[in-house]
């Protein structure tokens, strides 16, 4: 298993390098990726019914995160979903994008996602979930902005990224949260002990992270703007990213967190309501679009909110309605949106009135499109009336308010249905405009791949007993209980029934009779919608960066240094003010005081007033060299004599180099500005770290560092001056790093000196 | 500046001086000196020379540009660090050959390594003030 | 004596920064060196100061023994002059550099195109 999730990202480079023949006449070569994978998974099915699949190759161990692989009805449904859709969607591109000029990218970036997104859903392994639920992130920013030559896909991409950005980060969060307060990573583990979260004073901060970071990929309001932004993508990218994968991250998440999660009134009030407004809300959005890909996103939207809500509800027919959802959604919405590209690449426009009458010369589209609205609208015998059937079921045996939540469901679906036909329906009926007679039916590996997904919605839904394996596998990977599912046609005359028709009836009617003015909406309410708040907030950002930058990033190297130093002695004062007890130990401070140490004292003192006091420059550095000299004595009186020697030699060095080059350098500059301001600061600071070493020098401290080298550098490293020894051996690395610093420096003087004489010739 | 009696003493001064620096560089691991200052007295021998004969005296007088000194030092040390990887031992270890000899003691790689830290301070030390100083002494 | 030390230190690093925040380039430059040897000697007196037991084991012994100069702080400070020493250089290179290319000393004139964002 852990190759079939690394095939994807070993492949992806391979296209890249392939990409003179991808290019050419092999570009059908990159579907056999997916296709095999799918073939790979289809032969685990029987494998899976007997309980999870579980591989596990150590990666980190002593961290806990192994590369731990499950495959149960859950993660299977999904990782078949991934490739076959997946093998659908790269035979689609094929053609699609053919002769484009980064073909071969583009089988790299979504043959990398496809790796990521089967990661995600077969990780057994929270740290290496987050890990590919990121690479999702990431390749699909790659994907939508794909046309990165457009400023609006540019755009899209970014803003997908800063949100399911931003959702990852919450997401890992709460992931650390859980793994800390399980005491374990693993998602196996964390189902066996499932149950014991719940019941966690901090379980309301777990449920808000993992939610946050579900919520965001999967596009629920109010993060679900940046999915209708993302159909800036080519439309094999949007089939592919918003029918069946990585919008569906989000739900699996979710799915895949209710035995540990769910079952609490807070996890069901926020995953219903949550799913509830962002159904009807994009439903009656979807119904207002007139351009047929942001009407399938906003109907993709609505789908989510749906599944969203179906795991609140949480009961075992929720749980399988979801999950045969999930498959519902995924066939009709990916044919749908491989339709909608189709008439966009022929006919050049997605604008809804502009497509009419299309069947007469793409008759295969016409009924792929057809078969996935019907689907879509939930009409019987396509898989699409078992799935709404199911949810009915759900609704009405939910746990609270089973009439509201009904309802909520019956107004979306009769919505969907609207903006299903208005996809897969209206272009194709009525009288074909003369501008289209032209048109002729585009290549079989177009349409194939719908046509194929269409059919298996009308399989599925004579058959709807093909399925009842995997949906109940799903199911019972969801709930951590076994479900069995009866998927079945004809359950009776019941209120199901009923509300079935009801929902074909209002969506029928509301399809003959009314037309939404365009855009009315849009602009209205324009300025209130999330996007803008989001464009606002980025707005608002980038203005305080400027204002922030422009007041503490003015290139002015004196106000960098007063306000570091401020800042320092703010917090070094409060500190020192508040925390420390300051005494004074006279005996130990004062003690032993020699005239010599009074002597040097004040010479030193004298020279550092002369040298910063002097106009004249020779005199400041004949005062920085009695400075040195005196710290020199210092060292000979405090048995430093290396110190001392080192530092007689670079005072001597220093000088020399100041008197050298002190006839080219400028006069002191006459201006004394701030004087006073700056005095005062310096004063404080200094005082400030006066007080600080006198705090120090209190403190009792430990030796044993310099006890094991007095100890250790005869025996050890038969040295007896033990400053050099540490020097060359027991701390040889540090000098090393030291010469080679000291040799990027003089090779930096060297240059910036060369440098001057070269462009004193340009002058 | 360049007055005889500098000159002459200069001209005796230099290989005491660089005599001294070498002294100083061996007897390092038993008693104060070592590289670093070893190497800063080295310097300041040639910049004295320097103020007395004038820079391109001793440029002409070393015979090798200063700056060549710095990969060689850092070379002498990167590869007495390397040395006792040769018999297994870790990086930058010490080894010591068992004879004793006068002043310097053992003989290991840790005085190759204050032997190459001696090299890359004259380098850079004479690079900086051979720079700075091109065209005033 | 440790009280001495004490005010010395301050007053390296009032005077350093003093002469940092001046608007002449040669004055940061005098700063920095101030600066410099105030952070050397508060390492050295953190270390606890002794007179004249310098960290050296004698020739008859094998390890060092009663009250000796702590060798940590010694070393460090001694790598840290020799790289305060490279600094130095390449500032009063760069010092010029800039000088050659504004024709000016005030770090007012220094002002990078930061502020045109």
């Amino acid at each position: 298993m852990l190759i079939a999730v690394l095939l994807g990202f070993v492949f992806a480079p391979l296209w890249n390098l392939l990409g003179r023949w991808i290019k050419g006449s092999f570009s059908w070569l990159p579907a056999l990726l997916p296709a095999g994978l799918f073939l790979y998974f289809a032969s685990l099915y029987p494998v899976t019914q007997n309980g999870p699949l579980l591989t596990s190759t150590p990666w980190i161990p002593s961290m806990g995160v192994n590369l731990d692989f499950r495959l149960d009805g859950l993660s299977l449904l999904f990782a078949l979903l991934i490739t076959g859709i997946g093998t659908g969607v790269f035979i689609y591109a094929s053609y699609y994008l053919k002769g484009h000029r980064h073909l071969d990218r583009f089988f790299a970036y979504i043959s990398f996602f496809m790796a990521s997104m089967l990661g995600v859903v077969l990780a057994d392994n929270l740290l290496l979930l987050i890990i590919f639920w990121e690479l999702t992130s990431i390749s699909s920013y790659f994907l939508i902005g794909f046309d990165h030559e457009a400023a609006k896909s540019r755009r899209n991409a970014l803003q997908a990224l800063v949100i399911t950005g931003l959702g990852g980060f919450l997401l890992l969060a709460g992931f650390v949260l859980i793994g800390t307060v399980a005491e374990s990573f693993s998602i196996a583990q964390l189902l066996g002990t499932a149950g014991s979260l719940q019941n966690h004073p901090l379980y309301g901060w777990m449920l808000a992270l993992v939610c946050a970071g579900a919520f965001t990929k999967s596009a629920q309001f109010p993060f679900h703007f940046w999915l209708p932004g993302a159909m800036a993508a080519p439309t094999p990218v949007s089939a592919y990213l918003h029918s069946a994968t990585m919008v569906k991250a989000g739900v699996y998440l979710l799915a895949r967190f209710t035995p540990m999660l769910g079952g609490t009134d807070y996890w069901q009030y926020t995953l219903i309501s949550f799913g509830g407004i962002t159904m009807l809300y994009s439903a009656f959005h979807a119904m207002h679009r007139k351009d047929l890909k942001e009407i399938l996103a906003y109907s993709t939207v609505a789908a989510l909110g749906m599944l969203v809500f179906l795991l609140g509800i949480g009961t075992q027919q929720a749980l399988l309605a979801a999950g045969v959802f999930i498959l519902t959604h995924a066939l009709y919405k990916a044919t749908l949106f491989l339709v909608a590209g189709m008439l966009d690449h022929e006919t050049g426009t997605r604008h809804i009135e502009k497509l009419r009458g299309l069947r007469k010369v793409m008759w295969p589209v016409a009924i792929a499109g057809g078969i996935a609205a019907l689907s879509s609208a939930g009409v019987p015998l396509t898989y699409g009336f078992i799935g709404k059937d199911l949810i009915y079921d759900a609704t009405l045996k939910a746990i609270n308010w089973p009439w509201v939540l009904t309802a909520v469901a019956l107004v979306t679906n009769i919505l969907v249905l609207y903006a299903g036909f208005q996809a897969g329906i209206r272009p194709f009926t009525g009288p074909l405009p003369d501008h289209h007679r032209t048109l002729h039916l585009p290549n079989a590996r177009l349409w194939l791949p719908a046509c194929v997904l269409a059919l298996l919605c009308l399989a599925f839904g004579i058959l709807p007993a093909l399925t009842n394996g995997l949906a109940g596998a799903v199911a019972s990977a969801i709930a951590n209980t076994p479900v069995d599912a009866h998927l079945a046609i004809w359950h009776g005359f019941n209120t199901v029934l009923a509300l079935s028709g009801l929902t074909l009836l209002a969506g029928f009617l509301l399809y003959g009779w009314f037309a939404p003015p365009e855009g009315k909406l849009q602009q209205r309410w324009e300025h209130l919608s999330p996007e803008s708040l989001y464009r606002k907030a980025g707005q608002g950002f980038t203005w305080f960066a400027g204002k922030y930058t422009r007041l503490l990033h003015n290139g002015n190297l004196r106000s960098y240094v007063f306000s570091i130093i401020t800042f320092i002695i703010l917090l070094l004062g409060t500190k020192i003010l508040t925390g420390v007890h300051l005494y004074f130990d006279r005996r130990a401070v004062v003690g032993g005081l020699r005239l010599y140490d009074v002597v040097i004292f004040v010479v030193t003192l004298a020279a550092i007033w002369k040298s910063i006091s002097t106009n004249s420059r020779i005199t400041a550095v004949a005062s920085l060299g009695v400075v040195g000299y005196c710290i020199c004595l210092l060292f000979v009186i405090y048995s430093a004599p290396d110190l001392a020697m080192t530092q007689f030699t670079i005072d001597t060095l220093t000088v020399v180099l100041f008197v050298l080059v002190l006839f080219r350098l400028p006069r002191f500059l006459r201006i004394n500005d701030k004087l006073w301001q700056d005095g005062i600061l310096a004063a404080l600071f200094g005082g400030l770290i006066s007080l600080i070493a006198l705090g120090a020098l209190n403190e009792p401290t430990t030796k044993e560092t310099s006890e094991f080298y007095a100890e250790n550098a005869y025996l050890l490293a038969k040295g007896k001056n033990i400053v050099n020894v540490m020097l060359v051996d027991f701390r040889g690395f540090d000098t090393m790093i030291e010469i080679t610093v000291l040799s990027i420096a003089a090779l930096g003087v060297y240059s910036l000196m060369k440098l001057r004489i070269s462009s004193d010739n340009k002058e | 500046m360049k007055s005889i009696i500098l000159k002459t003493a200069s001209t005796y001064l230099l290989p005491l001086l660089l005599l001294f620096a070498v002294f100083i560089l061996l007897r390092g691991h038993y008693n104060p000196g070592g590289g670093f200052v070893g190497g800063l007295i080295a310097s300041i021998a040639f910049v004295l020379h320097a103020f007395a004969h004038g820079l391109v005296e001793t440029k002409k007088m070393l015979r090798f540009v200063p700056s060549a000194c710095i990969p060689v030092g850092l070379a002498i040390s990167l590869i007495s660090g390397f040395v006792p990887m040769a018999i297994g031992r870790p990086f930058m270890s010490g080894e010591w050959l068992s004879v004793q000899v006068p002043i310097i003691g053992s003989i290991g790689t840790p005085l190759f390594f204050d032997i190459g830290v001696f090299l890359v301070v004259i380098g850079i030390t004479l690079t900086i003030l051979f720079t700075i100083s091109d065209g005033i002494l | 004596m440790e009280l001495l030390l004490l005010i010395l230190i301050g007053v390296f690093y009032a005077t350093g920064i003093f002469m940092m925040l001046r608007r002449s380039m040669v004055k940061l430059l005098i700063g920095i060196i101030l600066l410099g040897n105030g952070a050397n000697l508060l390492i050295f007196l953190l270390g606890g100061i002794t007179r004249g037991k310098p960290p050296i084991i004698p020739e008859a012994e094998k390890a060092l023994t009663g009250a000796y100069a702590d060798p940590v702080p010694q070393a460090l400070i001694l790598t840290a002059i020799v790289i305060s020493f490279g600094l130095q250089s390449f500032a009063i290179v760069l010092l010029k550099r800039v000088h050659v290319l504004i024709q000016s000393d005030d770090l007012n004139d220094l002002n990078t195109p930061d502020t045109s964002i």
